[in-house]
């Protein structure tokens, strides 16, 4: 395969960024105004509404932490601006450690309580990550192999179209991208429930084929703690309808979004990934928003998404490539869908053609190309959970 | 001269196509595989849109292929041209 090249940023710790955003970081929800405030007053200064951060059981915090963490160090970020109340449970020294044992970038910090309260702290802040969105912006693009490209591969508002075209696409781009020596990650354990095994089959060790299991079997536990069976009613009645007849369809469908390769390596929600592993899982929730930020978390640059009925989701850092193999829904949301991979279905490209079309984009995107999402400033995202605040 | 299809492969080892329109008994089933050649069969069933249409013999008992994977068996002979689903597929739980 031809070797690929992009236009991107080095990082000191190594990683290769296609964007050269400031992260304004709230430690908590208690900080996530403040941060939206000083977001607003910075060019290329991002945020999120952080929901979390206090109140939350050890493994919620950890979820928590690791996805600010990630973020901070992901390597589509200049550098963070760190803002917290002083008293969640996500202490300000927490977050810091957090985030250095990951990465040795930039990060400026400020304590709502220990300065004199949010305006304050607004202006201290402001400064700070306009400073630091001056130094970024003195950097200039260099050119990259494709493998130091991490991909993140997502499915949501799925339909049958999604098994057809979507994600048989978003499995040939995954294909070349192991061949190209980069990494894809294969998300949303609830969506291969059923097909387990024929992932287990493709990991390249046995501890590999295990953790496999391992994590379906966690997540399924999980849910019957709360009195719901994930198996139960799966495929359900519209799914039938629609003309998934077994579980283990369903499940092919979306895990047909990791292609052929081997499976090198399983990932807990939201840790850091490798560059240059090939084809790498990472358990997290079907829901998009929480699923897509932990591969962000994790360090993906771009994330590539397929529809059937069209969804508008992006990323705070990540651009966000919404395909769908659904004629109709490409019409319909043209605003918001980048790529139309119906043309499979009605046999007028063929996979090859709709991968090349596919794998352009993404060195488009990573080159500076806006994806509609990207354009149209959709960021919203979520953290995933495993119970009620406390 | 250009065909319209009205069925799609998915993987080369597959037992099954699925119909991208509705398919009446009788028609003719149209898809390109992945070298882009045409292939035809006829419908013996209808097929409703997005559904599963056999295209090789699935003598009960054997897997039914799609993704190049078996999904579940056949829980009674299936005959080429024949609608694939609930009522002629059987889950197979693999031994997990």
């Amino acid at each position: 395969m031809e070797k690929m090249t992009f236009w991107g940023y080095r990082r000191p710790d190594g990683r290769v960024g296609i964007r050269n955003k400031i992260l304004i970081l709230p430690a908590s929800v208690c900080a996530s105004d403040t941060t939206r405030i000083i977001a607003s007053q910075v060019e290329s200064a991002v945020t999120f509404n952080n929901q979390n951060g206090c109140s939350q059981v050890p493994s919620d915090q950890q979820f928590t932490m690791d996805v600010m963490a990630g973020y901070a160090a992901n390597p589509n970020v200049y550098g963070t601006v760190v803002v917290s109340l002083g008293c969640e449970n996500c202490q300000m020294d927490l977050v810091l450690d957090a985030i250095k044992e990951r990465t040795n970038k930039p990060i400026r910090h400020f304590i709502i309580q220990e300065n004199g309260g949010t305006i304050s702290t607004v202006e201290k802040a402001v400064r700070a990550a306009k400073e630091m969105a001056q130094e970024a912006s003195l950097l200039q693009k260099e050119e990259f192999d494709f493998s130091e490209l991490i991909i993140g591969t997502e499915c949501g508002g799925s339909d049958p179209t999604s098994g057809l075209a979507a994600n048989v696409l978003i499995g040939e781009m995954s294909d070349r991208m192991v061949e190209l020596g980069g990494t894809s990650i294969l998300s949303e354990t609830t969506e291969f429930i059923g097909a387990e095994h024929i992932l287990a089959r493709r990991g390249k060790t046995k501890e590999i084929s295990d953790r496999i299991y391992q994590i379906v079997h966690d997540y399924e536990h999980a849910i019957k703690l709360v009195g719901h069976d994930i198996r139960e009613g799966n495929p359900s009645p519209g799914n039938k309808e629609g003309g998934l007849t077994t579980l283990e369809e369903k499940s092919l469908g979306c895990i047909h979004k990791g292609g052929h390769s081997e499976v090198t390596a399983v990932y807990d929600y939201a840790k850091q990934v490798e560059p240059k592993q090939g084809l790498v899982i990472m358990d997290t929730p079907g829901n998009d928003p929480s699923s897509v930020a932990a591969m962000v978390a994790g360090g993906c640059q771009i994330v590539v998404f397929s529809t059937g009925r069209g969804t508008p989701t992006g990323n705070p850092l990540a651009p966000v490539i919404k395909i769908t193999g659904n004629k109709v829904t490409f019409a319909n949301m043209s605003d918001n869908i980048d790529i139309d991979a119906s043309p499979y279905i009605y046999g007028t490209k063929t996979m090859t053609e709709l991968g090349d079309e596919l794998m352009t984009e993404i060195k488009e995107v990573a080159d500076g190309k806006l994806t509609k999402a990207e354009a149209l400033g959709y960021t919203e995202m979520a953290i995933a959970r495993v119970c009620n605040y406390m | 001269m250009t065909v319209t299809v009205n069925a799609a492969i998915i993987d080369e080892k597959d037992t099954v196509v699925v119909a991208i329109e509705k398919i009446n008994a009788g028609d003719e089933v149209i898809w390109r595989d992945r070298n882009g050649d045409v292939q035809k069969i006829t419908a013996a069933t209808d097929v409703p849109m997005y559904h599963k249409v056999a295209i090789k013999e699935m003598p009960k008992g054997t897997e039914v292929v799609k993704y190049g994977e078996h999904i579940g068996l056949a829980a009674c002979d299936i005959h080429v041209g024949e609608h694939v689903h609930v009522h002629n597929v059987q889950n197979h739980r693999e031994n997990l």
